[in-house]
C-alpha cells in the first residue's frame, strides 16, 4: 500500500475521533505555545532593554567617586574638572574622544507660587552630546554660559510640570529662583523617561555656576571638583582600552598603588546591558526547561492515547491484518496518526503564541512581540519528533499484534 | 463416507490440506485441538463444515484462512505452499487469495459502505478501486446503501457489506465462520441466497462452518469434525434452495414426540 493511502487511513481514523484528537492535542499544544511565546517574549524584551541601553550611549564611560575595597585606604580623593580635561587629552587617554562633567547637587527651585526640591546638575557644554539628549525647546547650556558662570537653566519635563503645571508649558525667558538665586530659562529638555528611574526630574545649570554661586567646589590641585566624569569612546570594541587608560592615569593622580585601593568607579552601560542579558539568556533556559517539560508531558499523554486507541482498536487492527495490512502498513499508520496529532499540536501552538503576541504587543507600547522563524522551526521539528517517539511504541505494539488473538479480541 | 471429489472436479484442488495437526501450548500441557487433517476442495465447491463445540472448526478455518500456521502438515492454497510462509507474505496471501466473512461482520465502525468494500483493495494496491468496491455491492444487492454507515444498516445488510468485501478481491476461496450465527432466520435465508448466488453465478469456492444443519442442507458438501479429526465427508444429494424451501417449523420438528399433552399442541396453535 502506497504511503499516500496510509496517510488517508490515519488521517480518517484521527477524523472520526475529532474530539479525543484534538483534546490529545492540548499538551503540545500548550508546550509549543509556552516554548515559542516564551522565547518570543524574551527576544522582545531583550531587543527592548538593548534599545534603552543604546539612547544612553553603549560608548560612554561614567566615572565616579567610590570609597577604597581595600581596608589599607579610606581616603577619597575627589574627580576634578583638571583631571576632567587631561583625560580629553589624546596623549593621556588615546581611545577617549572627548570628555563631559557634571557636578550634582540638591536645590530648591521656585516659579511663581509653586516650590520644588530637584536635583540641580552643573554640566559642561558637551554633556547633552555626549549623553545623546537634545533639548526639547530653546538651546542647552553653551561653552561661553559655562565661561560666564552664566545665570541660566534648562528645566527636566518633570519639572516644567510641577512648577507650570504641564508639560506643555512653554517657560522660555522665565526667571525661577534657585536656591534663592535668579535664573533665566533658556531650554526645555526633551523627555529621557527611563524605565527604571526617572531623569526627568532634573534642571540643568553651566556646571561652573552650580561649582562657584550655589556651591563651593574648589580643590587643592586649584580646578572644582566634578561628581561624574563621562568619557565618550572612539566606538565601543575600545571600551576596556579606554577603561584600562583612565585607569591608570586616575590611579597615578590619586597615589593608588593597588588596584582594590581605587577611590572611583568606572561602569558603561554595556557593564549593565551584559548583565540584563546575562539574567535575561538565564530566564530563557529555565523557561525552556519548563516548556521542554510541558512537551514531554504533552508527548506521554500521546503515548497515552495511542496505547488507549490501539487497544480499542485491536478487533480493527485484527480485521486490518485479515484483508492483507502488512506489519509495515500498520506501523506507518499509527505512527502517522500519532505524529499528526502532535504536529497539529505544534501548529495551534504556534498560533496561540502567535496570538499572545499579538495581544501582548498590542497592551504593551514598549514591547515588539514578533513570532521568529527559527523558533517555529525548531516547534514544527520538534513535535513532530514528539510524535514520533512517542508513538513508536503504541504503533509497534498494534503492528506486531497477532491477528488471530486481535481478531478474537473482546 | 467417501472422498466426494467425483470425476466432475479435475485439476487441482483450490485447497489442499495434508496431515495437518494444531498443538495448543498451555503452559505444562499441550492440547492437541486439530489431529491429522487432509482434505482437498475444489474450484466451485460449496462446503460446509459441521461439529460440535470445540471440535477445532475455527481453529482450521483460521489454518485455512492463513491467519494461523498449523504446527504440522502441509498446505497448498491454489498450488502454493504456505505453511511455511512469513507473516507478511501470509498477509499477502489472505489479501489476493481469500475472503473472509466473520459471524459478528467485522465493519469498520463509522465507515461507509464503499470505503469498507475498498479496503482490501488498498492493501492490495489496486487501482480504480471505487468501481470494484461498487460493483462489489451491487451483487449482494446493496448499490443503494453506498454511502450507509453500518449503524445505519440492518444486521442482514451488514453481513451482506462484508460479503462484498469478501468478493471484492476475486479471491480463490471465501470462508465463512458461522455466517449466519448472528443474523434471524429471514436475514440468515437473505444472506445464504446471496451465497449461493454467487457460488453458482461466479463459481465462488466457498467454505462454510455452521451448527444449523437446515444451512447445511443448503450446501454441496458436509464435512463432519469430531475432537479435531474429520468423521464424515458427505455430498448432498440435492442442496436446497435458499428462500424457496419452507424452513419445518418447531413443532414439525418435535413430530410425535410427545407422550401427553396438558394443553395445546395443536398444528394451528403453533403456525
Ligand atoms: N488460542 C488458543 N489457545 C488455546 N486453546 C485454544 C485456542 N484456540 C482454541 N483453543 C481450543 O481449541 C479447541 C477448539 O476450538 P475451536 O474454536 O476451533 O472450536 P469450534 O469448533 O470452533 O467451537 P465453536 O463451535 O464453539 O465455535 C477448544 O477446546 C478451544 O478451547
Ligand atoms: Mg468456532
Amino acid at each position: 500500500m502506497g504511503f499516500a493511502e496510509i496517510f488517508r487511513v490515519a488521517l480518517e481514523s484521527l477524523l472520526i475521533n475529532r474530539l479525543r484528537s484534538i483534546l490529545t492535542t492540548l499538551g503540545i499544544v500548550i508546550g509549543v505555545g509556552a516554548v515559542i511565546g516564551l522565547v518570543s517574549l524574551g527576544r522582545a524584551v531583550e531587543a527592548f532593554i538593548a534599545n534603552e541601553f543604546a539612547a544612553l550611549g553603549a560608548n560612554v564611560l561614567e566615572i565616579r567617586s567610590a570609597a577604597p575595597r581595600s581596608p589599607t585606604r579610606d581616603r577619597v580623593e575627589p574627580l576634578t574638572t583638571l583631571e576632567a580635561a587631561r583625560l580629553a587629552n589624546p596623549t593621556i587617554a588615546p581611545s577617549v574622544v572627548q570628555t563631559a562633567t557634571s557636578y550634582t547637587l540638591f536645590g530648591q527651585v521656585v516659579a511663581e507660587s509653586e516650590r520644588t526640591t530637584t536635583t540641580l546638575n552643573g554640566v559642561s557644554a558637551n554633556y547633552a552630546a555626549v549623553r545623546n539628549w537634545q533639548p526639547l525647546l530653546g538651546e542647552f547650556i553653551s561653552e561661553e554660559h559655562v565661561r560666564e558662570t552664566a545665570r541660566v537653566a534648562v528645566l527636566g519635563l518633570d519639572v516644567v510640570e510641577t512648577l507650570f503645571g504641564s508639560r506643555d508649558y512653554n517657560p522660555l525667558g522665565v526667571t525661577v529662583r534657585i536656591n534663592e538665586r535668579s535664573f533665566t530659562v533658556i531650554g526645555v529638555m526633551s523627555q529621557r523617561g527611563g524605565t527604571f528611574i526617572s531623569e526627568d526630574n532634573v534642571i540643568f545649570v553651566p556646571i561652573s555656576t552650580a561649582q562657584t554661586r550655589l556651591s563651593s567646589a574648589r580643590t587643592r590641585d586649584g580646578g572644582y571638583r566634578v561628581s561624574t566624569i563621562y568619557a565618550q569612546v572612539a566606538d565601543e570594541t575600545l571600551i576596556q582600552t579606554a577603561t584600562q587608560e583612565i585607569s591608570a592615569f586616575l590611579s597615578e593622580a590619586h597615589g593608588v598603588v593597588f588596584e582594590n585601593e581605587q577611590d572611583f568607579r568606572i561602569t558603561s552601560s554595556s557593564d549593565l546591558l551584559g548583565i540584563v542579558n546575562q539574567v535575561s539568556s538565564v530566564l530563557t533556559i529555565f523557561l525552556t526547561m519548563i516548556a521542554s517539560i510541558s512537551l514531554l508531558v504533552g508527548g506521554i499523554g500521546i503515548m497515552n492515547i495511542m496505547l488507549v486507541s490501539v487497544t480499542e482498536r485491536t478487533r480493527e487492527i485484527g480485521l486490518r491484518k485479515a484483508l492483507g495490512a502488512q506489519r509495515g502498513d500498520i506501523l506507518t499508520q499509527f505512527l502517522i496518526e500519532s505524529t499528526l496529532l502532535s504536529l497539529l499540536g505544534g501548529v495551534f501552538g504556534i498560533l496561540l503564541a502567535w496570538i499572545a503576541g499579538l495581544i501582548g504587543t498590542a497592551l504593551i507600547a514598549e514591547l515588539t512581540i514578533t513570532l521568529s522563524l527559527d523558533a517555529v522551526i525548531l516547534a514544527t521539528t520538534v513535535s513532530t519528533l514528539v510524535g514520533v517517539f512517542f508513538g513508536y511504541y503504541p504503533a509497534s505494539r498494534a503492528a506486531n499484534m497477532r491477528p488471530i488473538d486481535a481478531l478474537r479480541f473482546e | 463416507m467417501s472422498q466426494a471429489n467425483g470425476k466432475q472436479q479435475a485439476g487441482k484442488p483450490v485447497i489442499d490440506i495434508r496431515k495437518i495437526t494444531k498443538v495448543y501450548q498451555m503452559g505444562e500441557m499441550k492440547l492437541t485441538v486439530l489431529r491429522g487433517i487432509s482434505l482437498q476442495i475444489y474450484k466451485g465447491e460449496f462446503l460446509s463444515i459441521m461439529g460440535p463445540s470445540g471440535s477445532g472448526k475455527s481453529t482450521l478455518m483460521n489454518i485455512l484462512g492463513a491467519l494461523d500456521q498449523p504446527t504440522s502438515g502441509e498446505y497448498y492454497l491454489d498450488g502454493v505452499d504456505v505453511s511455511k510462509m512469513s507473516d507478511n507474505e501470509l498477509a499477502r496471501i489472505r489479501n489476493k487469495k481469500i475472503g473472509f466473512v466473520f459471524q459478528n461482520f467485522n465493519l469498520l465502525k463509522r465507515t461507509e459502505a464503499l470505503r469498507q468494500v475498498e479496503l482490501p483493495l488498498l492493501y492490495g494496491g489496486v487501482r480504480n478501486r471505487t468501481a470494484r468496491a461498487r460493483q462489489a455491492l451491487e451483487a449482494v444487492g446493496l448499490g443503494h446503501r453506498l454511502d450507509h454507515l453500518p449503524s445505519e444498516l440492518s444486521g442482514g445488510q451488514q453481513q451482506r457489506v462484508a460479503i462484498a468485501r469478501a468478493i471484492v478481491t476475486q479471491p480463490a476461496v471465501i470462508l465463512a465462520d458461522e455466517p449466519t450465527g448472528n443474523l434471524d432466520s429471514r436475514s440468515g435465508t437473505e444472506v445464504m441466497q446471496i451465497f449461493q448466488r454467487l457460488n453458482r453465478e461466479k463459481n465462488i469456492t466457498t467454505v462454510f462452518v455452521t451448527h444449523d444443519p437446515w444451512i447445511a442442507r443448503h450446501t454441496n458438501r458436509v464435512i463432519m469434525l469430531r475432537d479435531g479429526k474429520i468423521v464424515a465427508d458427505q455430498r448432498v444429494k440435492q442442496p436446497l434452495n435458499a428462500g424457496e424451501a419452507e424452513r419445518p417449523s418447531e413443532a414439525e420438528e418435535l413430530q410425535g414426540i410427545f407422550e401427553a399433552t396438558y394443553f395445546g399442541g395443536s398444528k394451528e396453535e403453533y403456525n
